[in-house]
């Protein structure tokens, strides 16, 4: 009798924890800071909001645009709201995987009224994209290197430079970013950079100036793996997202500076899987319309020295959450850092990204 | 006796059912028993492991998206001639057409373009940029509209890569897996400055035999006073030996990093001993000592377990009886333990060996780049590269080698040596 009694409550609680559940939110992003930023500016609010829904936060936004695929293929999409970088997310479009979205109806505009598609202007890279913030992939160095002599790198060519600047360097296990940075170094104007990529040759150079310090680098395929190496003394040099190099210098306090010269800009922001539920849909709508705002991607940047996608939002930047510091001069966008900048051409990328990460491979097990 | 065989007809059981057939009815319940008491496990093998292994592995010849996607430039393009250097005529443009706006609409034309991008480069942004202007096009002179948005059209190499790959089967990513390609002029190695994956095959061959290796030479003495020490001390070392075999992968090899890195203990305690200058740290990682080190210790447990296992049946009075038969230390060792401690070092070598020619993560974190593996290879096109035909090539091409590894050392020292415990 008891048993039966036990039975029955236990699953009366199965009910109730599944009743729960019914509202549950699976939003897909790249963990670690970045995740805790959007944590902090946008689902702790939201669920507040809308104390139902109970967001569920998956860190696979690397591998998402393989995973939605798989879902697509199955013909069961378990994501509601995903974090991916422009790059994906055209992909993502054009292959039916995301949702088009219409900025004007779907996302809120700005406190004046301005209406999203102007406020966001040319970061609406894709018709499914919805931009969140600008980060850039740059450089940080350490600054205690002895046989630099008290020089410190202040050109991005300073990296391919063994002589004055010896030591490790920290690089990204692929193409991109790193084949424009050896053509500008080679001596190619940025505008020209990705015509000159389009021809073998041009390639064959890049490769070839890479090839200059291809003894001295450690290759990395995971954003943290740099700063780890950096404050390790294991590199002395080396790229990554600008917002972690920040979290290194500003709250690890480590002996590493940045270096922002020919930083290359990128966008990253949500998208919306095709194929969900009306109701899944709607949420996930009102869920995006309610995180881009403007004031949200102000706050995000109170957490992560990423800039917002917003125009509206750059003036509301204030300080750090916890360390108290301005944020704006962090920001890869600001003026005294943006002297240098390369926007990294998405169709350019997206059509020869597949033959140059081939050759790029092979040349880094020859 | 004479009773029954003065019976006519079978031998009947107390029902008077023929005694045979009683047999086999409780014989066969029996078996549906054992089959009704397996079939939970075998439903759960099946749909989780085969199925999905399967499915993958058919991958590597599947071809149906360009046969679905394009099957009316397909259809037209039966009757060109690919050797002929001309250009396909007009009817086949026209397919192309009619083919990529159904395509462009369903948003699958970057799917066929990316899967033709493999065989030859290029092809994936002509799909691109056509099928966003496909639905544009003027009705009629299809041809000059194709060449019009790119002159890429009018390589005949494009449509004889479209004609040869029109099948629902295709050898082309085993061409690719093994660095090779299906050209007009029929199978070709490809160029030198493109082959990968031969060689990569060929070093986690070499890498996983060296790591075998020391994992033999290493866990051998270990196993051995395992089995001979007195039982307090022994547990002692076995608590030693499966302490970090119960610590995860992960942790195990970034403390490798930790210690091996140029700025690492093991670098900082030779260069304040004085052995290495501090300009000439040892690189110990992100190489291929790197993956032999980190990969020897996380697996020589593997090796040190089933030798154990052996080495604990192996009766102490072999030895003695060796002994005092006058065999010095080394004879009897050697003539008697030696050989029957075989088996172990097979259990373990077959073991550290599959296991190794698998493994990826360790490569990944530690290996650089001429330490990694044909796994990681395989991970990157499954979750980067997005090339799963390729992966699913590369997947069965390793299958085949550990099982044709398996046949071979069943043959040479016979799976049923083999003892894991």
């Amino acid at each position: 009798m008891k048993f039966t009694y036990l039975a029955a409550a236990s699953a009366a609680a199965l009910v109730v924890a599944s009743a729960a559940k019914a509202e549950d939110m699976t939003i897909v992003s790249w963990g670690g800071a970045y995740s805790a930023s959007q944590q902090n500016a946008y689902h702790e609010p939201y669920m507040e909001k809308n104390p139902e829904v109970n967001i569920i936060n998956d860190e696979s936004s690397a591998e998402a645009v393989a995973k939605l695929r798989a879902m697509a293929e199955a013909g069961n999409v378990t994501w509601d709201v995903v974090d991916v970088v422009a790059a994906d997310a055209i992909r993502l479009c054009d292959e039916g995987l995301a949702m088009e979205i219409d900025p004007d109806t779907m996302l809120a505009p700005a406190p004046d009224g301005t209406p999203a598609s102007e406020d966001f202007g040319d970061l609406l890279v894709s018709d499914c994209f919805i931009p969140q913030i600008v980060y850039s992939t740059t450089f940080g160095y350490r600054t205690d290197v002895a046989e630099w002599n008290g020089n410190e790198p202040d050109d991005i060519c300073d990296v391919f430079d063994l002589e004055n600047f010896p030591g490790t360097r920290s690089l990204e296990k692929r193409p991109i970013n790193n084949v424009e940075w050896a053509l500008l170094c080679d001596g190619v104007a940025a505008e020209d950079v990705y015509d000159v990529l389009s021809t073998e040759e041009g390639v064959d150079r890049a490769l070839a100036k890479l090839d200059t310090i291809k003894d001295s680098v450690i290759w990395w395929s995971a954003g943290a793996e740099t700063p780890q190496r950096l404050a390790d003394g294991e590199a002395v040099i080396g790229s990554t997202y600008n917002g972690r190099l920040f979290s290194v210098i500003e709250e690890q306090n480590q002996p590493v500076k940045m270096l922002w010269d020919w930083q290359v800009f990128d966008l990253d922001g949500w998208i919306i899987p095709a194929g969900l539920s009306e109701e899944r849909k709607k949420r996930a709508l009102d869920y995006i319309y309610f995180a881009t705002d403007t004031q949200r991607l102000a706050d995000q940047a109170k957490y992560i020295s990423y800039g917002p996608a917003r125009k509206s939002s750059a003036p509301l930047v204030g300080k750090h959450a916890e360390l108290g510091i301005e944020m704006a001069p962090h920001m890869p966008t600001d003026p005294n850092n943006a002297k240098n900048t390369l926007l990294y051409n998405y169709e350019w990328w997206a059509d020869n990204r597949d033959d140059l990460d081939a050759k790029f491979q092979v040349w880094l097990t020859q | 006796m004479s009773e029954t065989t003065a019976q006519d007809g079978p031998m009947l059981a107390a029902d008077g059912t023929p005694l045979k057939v009683s047999l086999q009815r409780a014989l066969r319940r029996q078996k549906l028993r054992a089959v009704f008491l397996i079939a939970p496990l075998l439903a759960f093998i099946v749909i989780t492991f085969v199925m999905p292994i399967a499915d993958m592995l058919y991958r590597s010849v599947e071809n149906s998206i360009v046969p679905d996607t394009l099957p009316r430039t397909v259809a037209a393009l039966e009757d060109w001639d690919a050797t002929s250097g001309e250009m396909p005529p007009e009817e086949v443009f026209a397919a192309m057409h009619a083919d990529l706006v159904i395509a462009e609409e369903k948003k699958i034309h970057t799917r066929v373009g990316s899967r033709l991008n493999y065989e030859t480069p290029g092809i994936s942004s002509l799909f691109r940029k056509t099928g966003r202007r496909a639905d544009r096009m003027d009705e009629g002179n299809y041809r000059e509209q194709f060449l019009d948005i790119d002159k890429d059209w009018g390589d005949v190499e494009v449509w004889a890569t479209i004609k040869r790959y029109s099948g629902t089967v295709t050898a082309g990513y085993f061409l690719n897996a093994v660095d090779a390609e299906l050209t007009a002029e029929g199978v070709q190695m490809k160029d030198e400055d493109e082959r990968i994956y031969l060689y990569l095959l060929w070093r986690t061959m070499l890498l996983s035999t060296l790591i075998t290796l020391a994992c033999a030479v290493l866990g051998y003495p270990i196993a051995f006073l395992l089995a001979n020490l007195p039982l307090r001390t022994s547990n002692l070392l076995m608590i030693l030996v499966l302490l970090p075999f119960w610590t995860s992968l992960l942790v195990r090899t970034s403390s490798w990093i930790v210690l091996l890195q140029q700025q690492g203990v093991l670098n900082d305690t030779l260069v304040s001993l004085g052995i290495v200058g501090d300009q000439d740290r040892l690189e110990l990682m992100y190489n291929q000592t790197g993956t032999i080190i980190a990969m020897t210790h996380i697996l020589l447990p593997f090796m040190i377990l089933p030798l154990y296992s052996v080495m604990k049946t192996i009766s102490p009075s072999y030895v003695r009886a060796a002994k005092s038969l006058g065999a010095t230390d080394w004879t009897a060792f050697w003539k008697i333990y030696f050989p029957n401690s075989l088996p172990g070092i097979g259990a373990g070598a077959v073991l550290v060996f599959i296991l190794a020619i698998g493994y990826y993560i360790t490569p990944e974190l530690v290996g650089g780049t001429s330490g990694i593996f044909i796994s990681n290879r395989i991970a990157y096109h499954i979750s980067s590269s997005l090339h799963w035909g390729l992966a699913a090539a590369l997947g069965v091409i390793l299958l085949s080698v550990i099982l044709i590894f398996y046949y071979v050392y069943d043959k040479i020292v016979g799976i049923d040596n083999v003892k894991l415990g």
